[in-house]
């Protein structure tokens, strides 16, 4: 599935995930991360969105997170709604 | 060399807590005449005629906090008489001195001593500008060290909110006044040269620094801010999280026994500290306890305890609000000391030695209760010791207080990235998810066990705790230059701290 429509989720408050999802023209998932914790947990973050698109069955999509410490759970969720947005 | 806690420094290793030699200063100076002429009116002519030379140590203190102008102005006419590898002592350095980084590049400053860095100074040692290694101190070891000449001041700069033209200061008065000067007195009597920096020429009775350790006074518009010079993090949480916290903090203060007449507390400007502040404030006044004093940097939350009658004594080395700078002038009870009265090791009746509770922060805690609050997790520097080694010594009761995840981060981890203060001098660790006492107080631990209902658990349990939610960090090795060093308040050195990788 490809996302057409623009959403975001979250907020940039700390120990939160400001998640934004765009149309990708190139027709696949990339994945532009910005974190505080990236030294320590950015190959984690990255691959906690991937999952999650994947569990949405999304293959294409520009995926921006600007994250401010959030735990894996509210990476999913927030990444969650923003499909969920783009969708309906 | 490793040190007592397996690191390996440079110079004198830290050898775990051991007797103190105790030494006796000398004065080191003779004392100045009571002279009127004294006086300059310009700052950049003044400075012209100081006998200024390549590798002088210049000091400076912090009571002007984020809102001081001397440091700025000061070194910005040194530099255009063009000496070279000066070595700053400053008690601490904030944001506001950020153009002391070019002064850094152009190596008019090669070396830093300080208790306390923030900002684009403390970025720009991370990143390795400063040609020399920056050393770390505690507020006592700073004041020890200059007495014992161990740091040798050829000059001091001495920003004074009010000072008469025979150089008598105080900082109770004028438009800067930041109440106590506490952290320039040992500048003011052992530096070679002191020279005052004043905004208000006003005749001082009863100063601070008095007229004879003055060689000039500098008169200049303006030394600082008053907006920058209190404190912009002294408000109570009212982050529930934190509030719990604080609620079994003084849960556990009153269980150990020791929270009854007399007793003593220290408590730093964090909002969880001032949140403990609050209910102890509180507990007292219900249980009718009145303790003998509070002391270290004095917030507005403390001089209310003092009026409601909780303390009968304030000792203020620092005041961090303009509530406290109004009741140092008013309350006989409310005493301005000094960093060596508050900290220094060789005064055996020193303020820190006869704290029965002190309540502090942490960047990071590891295992052995070793704590961080000089570098984040990144290994940059964004602070320092400040009173936190000096005070954990010297109570009875030193009691972290923290969130035990913040923003990804745990507050607990195996190895702390830099040490501050040893483990040995630690006692509790209260966060949200539960209390860890160090293991050498098992018949504390035992007791709290029978008698309260407090989460009492081992760091280790808390450590598996916290990263159950963060999952496991990547480690880094940091093998980058050695850039700063962090001193024990006996001279000792805690850790090493390295220039940091800025290429992503």
């Amino acid at each position: 599935m490809k996302i057409e429509k623009p959403a975001q989720a979250g907020t940039l408050e700390s120990n939160d995930i400001y998640v934004q999802i765009l149309p990708n023209p190139k027709e696949e998932i990339e994945i532009r991360l910005k974190s505080v914790v990236m030294l320590q947990f950015g190959k984690q973050i990255r691959q906690v969105a991937m999952q999650t698109l994947n569990e949405k069955g999304i293959t294409s999509c520009i995926l921006n997170l600007e994250d401010k410490g959030a735990l894996d759970y509210t990476i999913k969720a927030r990444i969650e709604s923003a499909v969920e947005r783009s969708l309906c | 060399m490793k040190n007592a806690l397996g690191r390996d420094v440079p110079g004198h290793p830290y050898l775990g807590l051991q007797p103190i030699e105790r030494i006796e200063y000398k004065q080191i100076k003779s004392l100045k005449e009571d002279r009127k002429d004294k006086v300059h009116y310009d700052l950049e002519s003044f400075i012209k005629t100081l006998p200024l030379e390549d590798k002088m140590t210049l000091s400076f203190h912090h009571h002007l906090r984020n809102g001081d102008f001397v440091m700025n102005q000061v070194m910005a006419e040194v530099a255009k008489s063009g000496v070279k590898n000066l070595t700053i002592c400053a008690s601490s350095i904030f944001p506001t001195h950020a153009p002391l980084v070019s002064l850094i590049e152009q190596k008019t400053i090669t070396k830093i001593i300080a208790s306390y860095i923030s900002g684009p100074v403390a970025d720009a040692i991370s990143e390795g500008k400063l040609e020399d290694v920056c050393l770390l101190q505690t507020h006592g070891y700073r004041a020890t060290s200059i007495m014992s000449d161990e740091t040798s001041i050829d000059i001091a700069f001495i920003a004074a909110p009010a000072c008469s033209p025979e150089g008598n200061i105080t900082g109770s008065m004028g438009p800067s006044g930041c109440g106590v000067l506490g952290y320039a007195i040992a500048d003011a009597w052992y530096a070679k040269r002191v020279v005052a920096v004043t905004d208000f020429l006003v005749d001082v009775l009863v100063p601070e620094i008095p007229a004879c350790c003055v060689d000039d006074v500098v008169k200049v518009d303006r030394i600082g801010d008053p907006d920058g010079i209190v404190s912009g993090t002294t408000k109570i949480t009212r982050d529930p999280v934190g509030l719990r916290i604080a609620k079994s903090t003084a849960e556990l203060m009153k269980a150990t026994g020791l929270l009854k007449n007399g007793f003593t507390f220290q408590t730093g400007a964090g909002g969880i500290s001032l949140a403990v502040a609050k209910e102890i404030h509180a507990l007292c006044l219900n249980e009718n306890i009145k303790g003998k004093f509070a002391s270290g940097g004095i917030t507005s939350y403390l001089v209310k305890m003092l009026e409601d009658g909780v303390f009968e004594e304030l000792y203020d080395v620092q005041c961090f609000e303009l509530d406290a700078v109004e009741s140092i002038k008013r309350n006989p009870n409310h005493h301005k000391m000094s960093a060596a009265k508050y900290a220094d090791i060789h005064d055996p009746d020193n303020i820190v030695n006869q704290l029965d509770f002190v309540i502090l922060g942490a960047t990071e805690i590891d295992l052995d209760f070793n704590v961080n609050v000089t570098t984040g997790s990144d290994g940059r520097i964004m602070g320092g010791s400040g009173g936190h080694a000096d005070t954990a010594y010297g109570a009875k009761f030193a009691i972290i207080v923290s969130k035990l995840v913040s923003s990804r981060i745990s507050v607990v981890v195996d190895q702390v990235t830099t040490i501050t203060t040893p483990g040995g001098t630690v006692d509790v660790l209260v966060t949200d998810r539960g209390i860890a006492i160090h293991p050498r107080h098992q018949a504390l631990i035992d007791h709290l066990k029978a008698t309260t209902n407090l989460p009492i658990v081992e760091i280790q349990t808390l450590y598996q705790r916290a990263l159950a939610l963060t999952g496991i960090p990547e480690k880094t090795q940091n093998l980058g230059r050695i850039v700063a060093l962090s001193q024990y308040r006996d001279g000792t050195i805690l850790d090493v701290i390295r220039q940091i990788d800025t290429a992503e």
